[in-house]
This record gives structure tokens, sequence and C-alpha cells, in this order.
């Protein structure tokens, strides 16, 4: 019959050997256990597959503004006059605080189409309907914080990190976009 | 818990009980006649127990609530609705629950500031403190996920604000929100789970509760003075002298509570919140519940995101270093004369942040907001670290006794 022999000295012992092993393995399980819980948090199937929208831009006037919704966010598609595409192009790229030219955030100069979502905390900017603020930049102007946003949706003063997002989307025709 | 000799009862089935799990005398040592108790405490020590039925207010009337709520973001505002216009006593129940939580907040500030001038948090009571400040942020979860659940303009921006200061964080923040919401927005998802969670957390506080009166009874509450005591000339039963004291503030805290209620129920609301939830239209001033508007203040004060959420983090986690960011000996602000004046500069400071968190974030208020940000922290890092050192406190009494008997000193030494 084995015995146990007794603990000498301070080299590790087989039954040390089995106890961390033991404990590693419960640890290990007890994560994957967790697993299950918290991935029951992230969206649902449904919510995943609301996942495109198109838009008709036709009845869209020069100088208007709409929001559609898109994946339950606001999107803001404006049909910029030339005056305002003017203001976006004439800015330097050093006078702003996440710098981007008004090129790379439009497809067509006309057409500027953001998530309505100030990259602060989350509130939707003024500015779409007529007679709203359009902050000190003639873009948005968020009422929570205080950020302004110009004629690009760009950051230019207030405690917003970063532009107005631009979403994925694409013309599947001269008239109409897809988003997502 | 104290000892001493265990309490003979008359009762036979007391006796039964007692013998098989000692309830009674348990009761009988936290808050019964075997809880010795120093004998100078004043009404600033009641608030304790105001908290405790304030939570049982929450508890009592908030099960009720949710056997007629809703939590689905197409029903939750109608269910609401149907409560104030349908169940019966469904008004009373809500505006009760929604008043109350102001009585709460209002009573924990006062704890916190009562324990703050009395320097309750010092040695041994330390951990004591530690657990209060866990408490305190348990409880400002569940208030705001229970201002969440009415799904009115208000809840629904709320709700977007907070989850939002998540997305400050480098590299994953996006992904947590995201989380969190369970969509890619506050959505019908997130209602739900705030739900959840607003019905489990008052049970998580009143566990921590019972952490909070065992870490107490160990050394005993604090006292005016801040001497410990020394002798049984120092201390007085809880019951009946302290329990009677105490009924006299839980009766003013229902009188305001009921004139709340039944004559000024949404003095504390916000009449955007009589606007079903509205994802495409952020209201025009969007504030907080009264009892959120300092730390939102110091939020708006920092004009960077993620700068903003670290401030308003720190500036309720710099509560759990509070026992060793103040370097003075001496607990109660009586004998410190250099203290005594900051202390209340801080109170100040705390309620202009508060007025502040009301305005539009521009212009004068902007600036007022960002000194008393500034005030606020330098009180902690700054101010008591330095008082303490410098500030000569004034000589304490021998014994919690000595001012309040005549010949308190003669009394303590004949007993020892």
């Amino acid at each position: 019959m084995a015995t146990t022999a007794p603990h000498t000295g301070e080299e590790g012992t087989r039954r040390d050997f089995i106890f961390v092993a033991a404990i590693s393995a419960s640890a290990v399980g007890a994560g994957l256990a967790v697993w299950p819980f918290v991935n029951s948090m992230n969206p649902s199937r449904d919510v995943l597959a609301e996942a495109t929208a198109e838009v008709d831009l036709t009845p869209i006037e020069e100088g208007q503004r709409i929001t559609v919704l898109w994946r339950k966010k606001p999107v803001f598609i404006d049909h910029r006059a030339p005056a305002k595409i003017e203001e976006a192009e004439g800015v330097a790229l050093g006078d702003l605080k996440d710098p981007q030219a008004d090129a790379d955030r439009v497809q067509r100069k006309e057409w500027l189409v953001l998530i309505g979502i100030c990259t602060h905390l989350g509130c939707i900017p003024q500015g779409q309907r007529v007679g709203e603020r359009l902050g000190d930049f003639g873009g948005w102007f968020c009422p929570c914080h205080g950020s302004h946003y110009d004629t690009s949706g760009r950051i230019r003063k207030g405690p917003a990190p970063k532009n107005l997002d631009v979403p994925p989307y694409s013309f599947i025709s001269d008239t109409t976009i897809q988003l997502g | 818990m104290a000892g001493g000799p265990a309490r003979q009862y008359n009762n036979r089935l007391i006796r039964w009980v007692e013998y098989r799990m000692p309830i009674f005398s348990a009761v009988e040592a936290t808050i019964g006649r075997d809880m010795p108790t120093p004998k100078n405490l004043n009404y600033w020590w009641s608030l304790g127990s105001v908290l405790f039925l304030a939570l049982i207010i929450q508890i009592a009337t908030g099960i009720f609530l949710a056997m007629h709520y809703i939590p689905n973001g197409a029903m939750a505002f109608d269910s609401v609705e149907q409560i104030m216009r349908n169940v019966n006593y469904g008004w009373l129940l809500r505006y009760v629950h929604a008043n109350a939580a102001s009585l709460f907040f209002a009573a924990v500030y006062l704890h916190i500031l009562r324990g703050m001038y009395y320097g309750s948090y010092k040695a041994p009571r330390e951990l004591l403190w530690i657990i209060g400040v866990v408490i305190f942020i348990v409880m400002m979860a569940t208030a705001f996920m229970g201002y969440v659940l009415p799904w009115g303009q208000m809840s629904f921006w709320a709700a977007t604000v907070i989850t939002n200061l998540f997305s400050a964080i480098p590299w994953v923040g996006g992904g947590i929100t995201t989380w969190l919401w369970g969509g890619f927005a506050v959505d019908s998802p997130t209602l739900q789970r705030f739900y959840s969670l607003h019905y489990l957390l008052p049970f998580v506080i009143f566990g921590i509760s019972l952490l909070h009166v065992w870490a107490l009874h160990v050394h005993g509450p604090s006292n005016p003075v801040g001497i410990s005591t020394r002798s049984k000339q120092d201390t007085i039963p809880y019951h009946p002298y302290y329990t009677s004291k105490y009924m006299s503030v839980i009766g003013l805290s229902f009188i305001a509570l009921a004139f709340l209620v039944f004559y000024e129920p949404n003095f504390l609301s916000h009449p955007d919140n009589f606007k079903p939830a509205n994802p495409l239209q952020t209201p025009a001033n969007i504030v907080p519940e009264w009892y959120f508007l300092p730390f939102y203040a110091i939020l708006r004060s920092i004009p960077d995101k993620l700068g903003g959420v670290v401030m308003f983090g720190a500036s309720i986690a710099i509560l759990f270093l509070l026992p060793w960011l103040d370097t003075s000996r001496v607990r109660s602000a009586r004998f410190r004369p250099t203290y005594r004046y900051f202390f209340w500069i801080f109170v100040l400071d705390v309620i202009i942040l508060g007025w502040v968190g009301a305005q539009h974030p521009e212009g004068a208020s902007l600036l007022i907001g960002r000194l008393a940000t500034a005030y606020y922290f330098a009180h902690f890092v700054i101010i008591l670290p330095f008082v303490g050192w410098f500030e000569r406190p004034r000589p304490l009494p021998e014994s919690i006794s000595k001012p309040v008997l005549k010949s308190g000193a003669a009394v303590a030494e004949a007993a020892e």
C-alpha cells in the first residue's frame, strides 16, 4: 500500500501539484461558465438583423437636412449648399481637434451622411430642424454639454473628442443610398 | 457585538427559540438594551436609522409597483400611466417610491457630512467608512436605473448619457457600451436589464448594510467629542434612550416625505419625463435628479471626454481614501478650529457644484463649475493633509462624561 510521504523541505509534493491543478481547472471552468452570462447581454440576433436601410434622396432639396433611423440610431443626411461645402473644405487641418479633410468624409460633396450622435455622451445634436441652433460653425450644436460641429460634422469646440461618425454607406443609384 | 450575561426571558416560546438560535439577544445587543452607546450622541447620529427605514420603504413600495410595471420599451411608459390612473393606490405607491428616493439621498448626504464633521472615518472605523462608500455607490447605481424605468424623455437620455460614460474607455469603450445596451443604442433590451438590476440591487444594499452595522458594533459608534468611551459612565443603553431619540427624527422625515407626496409630488421631477422616450430628439436641457447634480457638474467641467469621466469617478472614489488623507488624529471638528472652517467651505462648494450642474454649461456657470471642481479635489488632497499637519487642536476632554455632567470627571474616576 502506498503511504503518504511526510512533507519535508521546500520542493513541491505530488499533493501540491494536484492541489494547484485542481484549483486551476476550477478557475478555468468558472471562467468558461461566466461567458454565456456575459455574452447574453450582447446584441441579440434580431437586433443584429436590422443592419441595413435604404434611403431615397430625391425629395431632399438643397440646403435641407433629414434624419433617418439605422440600427436604432439617427443618421443625418445633409444636402449641402455650395457655400457650406466651401466652408468645410476651407478649414486648415491644423485648426481641427480630430483632423480629417472634408473630402475624406463624403462620397459626393453635396451629400453629407453622418451618425447623428454626439461623440461626447450620446445626445442628438441640434441643427436638423429649421430654427434650431447650428452652433458657432454652422453645422450642429449639442445642447447637453455644449459641443459645436462644423459643416462637415467635425468637432470644433466643446468636450466631444471626435468628429461625428460617418456610417458605412454606398450609392446604389444616383438618388438612393444604402446604409450598412 | 457586545457581550455581557445572556438575558433571561420569561416567555417560554422566546426561551425555546433563544436556546436554539439566540436571535433575540442578538437584536438586543445590536439595537436594544444590551448595546452600550456613547451617552452624548446628538440628532445627527439618527440618520443611519432614517436610512434603514428609507431602504425598507423603497423595497416595500417597489415590490408592489413591480406587480404592475412592464419593462418593455413599447409598454413601460403606458404601464406607469396605468399605475398612476387605474391601479388602486398606484399613485400613492409610485409617488412614495419616487420621493422616498430623494429622502434617501438627503439622509445619506447628511450622514456622510456627519461622518466628515466628526471624523467618524478615523481609526479604528476606516473599514466601516469604506463599506459605507460602497453602499453609497450601489445606491447611486440603483437610483439611476430606477430613474430610467418610467421611459420618459429624461429617463431615456439619462440612460444614454450615463452609459456613454463607458465609451470614454480607450480601445474597449465602444464594445462595452454595446454590451451594456444589448444593441447599438439605448433600447428595450437596455430597459429590461436595468429593471432586473434595479430589483436586485436594493437587496445587495441590504446585505452590505448588515456588514456596515457589524463593523459599527465592533468599536461602537463614534460620538460628537470624538474620544473613545472609557467606562460605563460614558455609555447608556441604545434602547430606550436612542430608539426614542431617533424616533423623533424618523417622524420629521415622514412629515417631509408626506408633504412631498401629498402636496408637491412632482416638485423634484422634470416635466420632460412626462413625454414618452424619443430616440430622435434630445431635450434641450438634460439634467439629472438633484442628488446627482454636483457630480454631473464635475463631469461637465472638464473639457475632455475621458478626463471628465475619470474626474467624475474620482470625485466619488476619493472618499475611499479620506481616512488616510485626513492626517489629524483628532476626530471631532469641535476641537479642530481650522478644519471646522474648511468643512463648511467644502459644504458650500458642493452646494455650488449642485447649482452649476443644473445650468447650461456655458459662460459664467462653466467657469464657476471649474473653480468649484478644482476646490472639491483640493479639499481632499491639499487642504485635509496640510490642515492636519499645521492645525493646533483644542484640548480634548478627559472623558465623554466630563462635558456632559458637571461632576463628570469625579464620577468617572470613582468608577475606575
